[in-house]
């Protein structure tokens, strides 16, 4: 067995990682700058007013949670998958392979990878978001908590990803078909108490509305969830997700012969 | 003598039923400098491959200093250093980036693989390119970035998987001579290659490999011993009529070239007398082939009919 936690390993792939995804920051920390700029101006501000108050507060001040929580997502995810598929194509994944480094350490360096440019992109995006409408935070701890589970459950989802991943186009279409329309179904747009009875029950099978509820949660003070439910349902979450990734590197699948 | 590998009964099966080992069994003792040669598809890569852990085998032990492969993985990681035959690197990371890193997964300190960086990029001519990017060097320089990566953790057995492939003769010489070097330095060196002579001029000893089972284990010295006969090239002085030798097999290739056959035993003595006798003069000679190439094609080939008489 190798060292089940070998630190200087650890420390050496989670450098790599950020330095990757640093090193081509227009690519991957401009856009979503962009991006959620777009949807204030439009979604917040132009189509907002004339929406008026959601759960007692503005549309702008409601959808702001849900936009960052969209951008750590898609961030997470597409880092880790890009990153550990490129890896495996150009085959540099042997590298760590032919080294005493355990399937825990590749897991937490490439997941530690995502999840450092997601909260880059969440701080940048709150940033943004702090120009268009005053932020007001509630529960703090609950905010970077849910954060750091969201990031680590859709890097652990990008790296399965990856794992089974043959071609580019298998990386990009998880989130093309599945990842989307579970965001824009994930209430980051509107309340689910808008929803039918019969349309709230199967939003609540989406994983993906514990989390921008509890997000919200923590800024505004109002979820149509139980925040710490929602975290349960995270962390359960991230354990079947983290013990999946685990059993598909340990056993090699799409990594060795 | 410490064993630096040992291989018993490996077998091989991917998925989809090819056999690739089919009982592999090879012994290479700490401080050799040891060839494994075979026809494409033989099976040289899938046995590097599961000593480096990179194929998963599927029966059989592997020992590499001791250390057992199924129960001491991360010992037997330690021990080695892998050059394998494709470029495997990120091309987009500088040549200090990757080396530095491959210490790191080893669990070398930063500090400590920047020291060593210095010290092989320098001693393989690439420490002037450290901040360029992978890509942008040649394939002989590529070549050279992943012996130096290879060294970063000092293993004290290295693996090369054809590591002058499409490298110039030039910088092919000047791998021969670190590699050598190194190997006097006590690391023990395994190479697979398909320039036979690189394998006669650097190796001690040599296993030839074919369809998965070793079909020669010897010293390289005892293997060119079996070559009873060796073909010459002679070119001589422009003749008239049609010279003779007594004894040996002999083909006129024009007026001025003769091809000869030279049993061991005779002895090239024997032709110079004749043809000197016959008042023909020699200017020069050369083997016709690569002594070890001639016994590699004869040995396949002989396994290969030992094996289909059997069956």
């Amino acid at each position: 067995m190798s060292n089940p936690m070998n630190l200087t390993a650890l420390r050496t792939i989670w450098i790599k990682e950020c330095t990757r995804f640093l090193r081509i920051w227009v690519q991957t920390l401009v856009p979503p700058a962009i991006t959620m700029t777009l949807y204030f101006i439009i979604f917040g501000n132009l189509i907002g007013q004339r929406i008026g108050e959601m759960d007692g507060v503005s549309y702008m001040e409601f959808i702001v949670p849900g936009l960052i929580m969209m951008s750590v997502i898609t961030n997470a995810y597409s880092n880790v998958a890009s990153s550990f598929f490129s890896a495996k194509f150009q085959r540099n994944i042997e590298e760590m392979l032919v080294a005493p480094v355990s399937t825990l350490t590749i897991i937490l360096g490439y997941v530690g990878g995502g999840v450092a440019r997601s909260l880059i992109v969440a701080v940048v995006v709150t940033i943004v978001a702090s120009f268009f409408v005053p932020l007001n935070i509630q529960h703090f701890w609950l905010i970077v908590v849910t954060v750091v589970l969201t990031a680590t459950l859709f890097a652990l989802a990008g790296l399965i990803n990856a794992v089974f991943a043959k071609t580019f186009d298998d990386i990009s279409i998880i989130p093309t078909f599945v990842l989307t329309p579970l965001t824009y179904l994930g209430g980051v747009f509107y309340s689910i108490s808008l929803l039918p009875e019969f349309w709230q029950v199967v939003s609540k099978a989406n994983p993906i509305i514990y989390m921008v509820n509890a997000f919200r949660y923590g800024f505004i003070g109002v979820s149509d969830i139980n925040a710490y439910v929602a975290l349960g349902v995270l962390v359960l979450f991230n354990i079947a997700f983290g013990a999946l990734a685990w059993l598909l590197l340990n056993r090699g699948i799409g990594i060795r012969s | 003598m410490t064993k630096a590998l040992e291989i018993s009964g490996l077998k091989k099966t991917y998925r989809g039923g090819l056999q690739a080992l089919k009982g592999l069994d090879l012994t290479v003792n700490e401080g050799d400098f040891y060839a494994l040669l075979g026809p494409n598809g033989a099976g040289k890569s899938t046995t590097i491959g599961v000593v480096s852990s990179l194929v998963n085998k599927t029966e059989g032990s592997v020992k590499v200093f001791g250390y057992d492969l199924d129960s001491q993985l991360a010992d037997v990681k330690r021990c080695i250093g892998l050059v394998p035959q494709e470029f495997n690197f990120n091309q987009f990371e500088t040549v200090l980036q990757i080396v530095v890193n491959q210490a790191g997964y080893y669990g070398v300190s930063r500090t400590l693989a920047k020291e060593r960086a210095e010290k092989y990029l320098t001693q393989l001519g690439l420490w002037e390119k450290r901040n360029d990017p992978a890509r942008t060097l040649s394939g002989g320089m590529k070549r050279r970035l992943m012996i130096a990566r290879a060294l970063l953790h000092e293993p004290k057995l290295l693996i090369l998987d054809e590591p002058t492939a499409g490298v110039d003769i030039e910088l092919r010489r000047s791998m021969w001579d670190y590699l050598t070097q190194i190997n006097g330095q006590g690391i023990t060196i395994i190479l697979t290659t398909h320039y036979l002579e690189e394998a006669e001029t650097l190796c001690r000893n040599i296993g030839i490999i074919d369809k998965g089972r070793i079909i020669e284990n010897t010293s390289m010295k005892a293997l060119l011993s079996k070559l009873n006969i060796e073909t010459f090239v002679l070119d001589l002085d422009p003749y008239d009529g049609h010279p003779t030798l007594d004894g040996f097999t002999m083909r006129e290739l024009d007026n001025h070239t003769l091809e000869v056959d030279v049993p061991k035993e005779r002895g090239l003595n024997r032709v110079f007398e004749q043809l000197s006798a016959q008042g023909l003069k020699v200017l020069s000679m050369r083997n016709k082939a690569n002594r070890l190439e001639e016994l590699f094609v004869d040995l396949v080939e002989q396994g290969r009919n030992q094996k289909e008489s059997v069956e």
